[in-house]
């Protein structure tokens, strides 16, 4: 129990020590909601789908704990790198309690930066539909991140430099992005599109977070939340089992 | 207490450790002594569960590093080659989670702290962070860490690399020290001869993956007919200098220290 709060505690105290980076993370998620917000805002509304804000918010805040927990995880690379990661695997602690504190602390961190994200939506004009369901906003929000800070994990624990790390972000990371329905609704698009957002975890984070805040969801909580949890664990285990297998 | 028969480790056709086989007594201070690429580090890695062998078997303390993985790292201590502390936390920060992880009990985790730290001249700085401090700074906590916890073994990896003579007068005095008061096994790897001729009661040489030599200093100097552990290693291995190359990890490292300047 120690070992997984010292090493929750370490990405805790990380995040908070790496002021300059919390604030160069904002750029990516402000971009998004003020250009593509204040942009596309006509065109959505013409069309008939309400405020585009009120429909990007949630995509953001999801978009910002995805990278963040996804980073997280990947950050075992640097940790690799730099060398502290042997100092964890030598430890007479079972690598699962040194990876789940791991995990645990990125998913923490990418909860308290989507929760400074969700902040900035509300200051940049965006209302929840409802105080009752912010708690569940948050819920869905701590689900992306575990599932991602798992995957982060599991991917992190084989990388081997910053080539592999440029290949995992545009051809997984960035596509679990835009194929989540952050950016655009997932109704009336192709058929082989919409099949290829249900087997991307996020689409059903992003449609909680959605429902949570904005009132609109397309798959239902129950369905959202029971995949996200499945996920979570399956993820969970892939990580700890790559994380175990890990030689230096 | 360490017992390695028939140990091979191949990188694809490579063989870095190349059928290996030693023993070292509980309470002996051992040295391994080989130039670059000999195979060093790679037993050491075997050893303490970082790595699997290709085939032959390991036992620390009884316990098989390749089947008992949790129950052997129980048993050791070690202090790496390179580096290995977080930068971004403190000094204090690495010794707690250090002695955290190790199961050490609060009191003597600050206690050996603060004592460790005073030793290696570190206590002034303890609330800086690590990737503020001097190469040497970095190393002298690096060795105070691996004090932080009493082991059954302790392994040290070249651990003098880039000390001053005061520190590294410091790190043996405190090696022997817990090796008589406390008979810990030590299992060390070093390039500066007088320094394991001073601690080690036995040495092993390795040459590309094989032991070339084994015995008390006196003995290797009698085989090899020479005055100095030296002189007796040159004689031992040969004189030409190896070429390591660089691994990615390497490579990177370099990357991040030029994106850092």
């Amino acid at each position: 129990m120690h070992a997984i709060f010292i090493l929750w505690l370490r990405e805790v105290k990380k995040y908070s020590r790496s002021r300059a980076q919390i604030v160069a993370s904002l750029g990516q998620p402000l971009l998004y909601l003020l250009v593509l917000g204040f942009g596309l805002g006509p065109v959505f509304q013409k069309s008939g789908n309400g405020s585009y804000l009120q429909f990007v918010a949630p995509g953001v805040i999801g978009m910002t704990v995805l990278f963040t927990s996804v980073f997280s995880g990947i950050a075992l690379l640097f940790d690799r790198q730099f060398g502290f990661l042997k100092e964890t695997l030598v430890a007479p602690v079972p690598r699962i309690r040194i990876m789940i504190g791991r995990t645990l602390g990125g998913a923490t961190v990418a909860m308290l930066q989507g929760t400074l994200i969700f902040v900035v939506c509300l200051i940049a004009g965006f209302r929840p539909v409802s105080l009752a369901t912010i708690p569940l906003g948050f819920v869905f929000m701590a689900l992306i991140a575990i599932v991602f800070a798992a995957l982060g994990t599991a991917i992190g624990s084989g990388l081997q430099d910053m080539q592999g790390f440029q290949l995992i972000m545009n051809f997984l990371v960035l596509p679990i992005f835009f194929l989540s329905g952050a950016l655009f609704p997932l109704t009336n698009i192709p058929k082989v599109l919409a099949f290829i957002t249900r087997l991307d975890p996020l689409s059903y984070g992003v449609d909680g977070l959605r429902g949570a805040l904005s009132g609109l969801t397309q798959f239902g909580f129950a369905t959202n939340l029971i995949t996200l949890a499945a996920i979570a664990v399956a993820l969970l285990i892939l990580g700890a089992w790559r994380f175990s297998k890990i030689e230096i | 207490m360490i017992r390695v028969q028939n140990l091979v480790k191949k990188f694809a056709d490579f063989a870095a450790v190349n059928d290996i086989s030693f023993a070292v007594a509980k309470g002996e201070i051992f040295a391994f002594l080989g130039p670059n690429g000999a195979g060093k580090t790679t037993t050491i890695k075997m050893l303490t569960t970082l790595l699997p062998p290709t085939s032959g078997t390991l036992q620390l303390n009884g316990l098989d590093p390749t089947r008992q993985p949790n129950e052997v790292r129980q048993q050791f201590g070690i202090v790496f080659q390179d580096p290995s502390l977080d930068g971004d936390l403190t000094a204090a920060e690495n010794l707690e989670l250090h002695g955290v992880l190790y199961g050490v009990p609060r009191k003597i985790r600050r206690e050996r702290a603060e004592m460790l730290l005073k030793l290696f001249e570190l206590w002034d700085r303890k609330d800086t962070q690590v990737k503020k401090f001097s190469g040497g700074m970095k190393r002298r906590l690096e060795i105070a860490r691996g004090f932080l916890h009493t082991p059954k073994i302790l392994f040290l990896d070249e651990p003098t690399l880039g000390l001053d003579p005061q520190s590294r007068n410091q790190l043996w005095n405190h090696v022997k020290r817990i090796n008589e008061s406390e008979q810990v096994t030590v299992f060390l790897t070093t390039h500066y001869m007088e320094e394991a001729d001073r601690v080690a009661q036995r040495i092993a040489v390795i040459d590309h993956g094989r032991i070339v030599a084994m015995g008390s200093s006196q003995e290797l100097k009698r085989r090899t007919n020479t005055e100095s552990l030296e002189e007796a290693f040159l004689a031992l291995t040969g004189t030409t200098i190896r070429d390591e190359t660089a691994n990615s990890s390497d490579q990177l490292r370099q990357m991040v220290q030029m994106w850092r300047r």
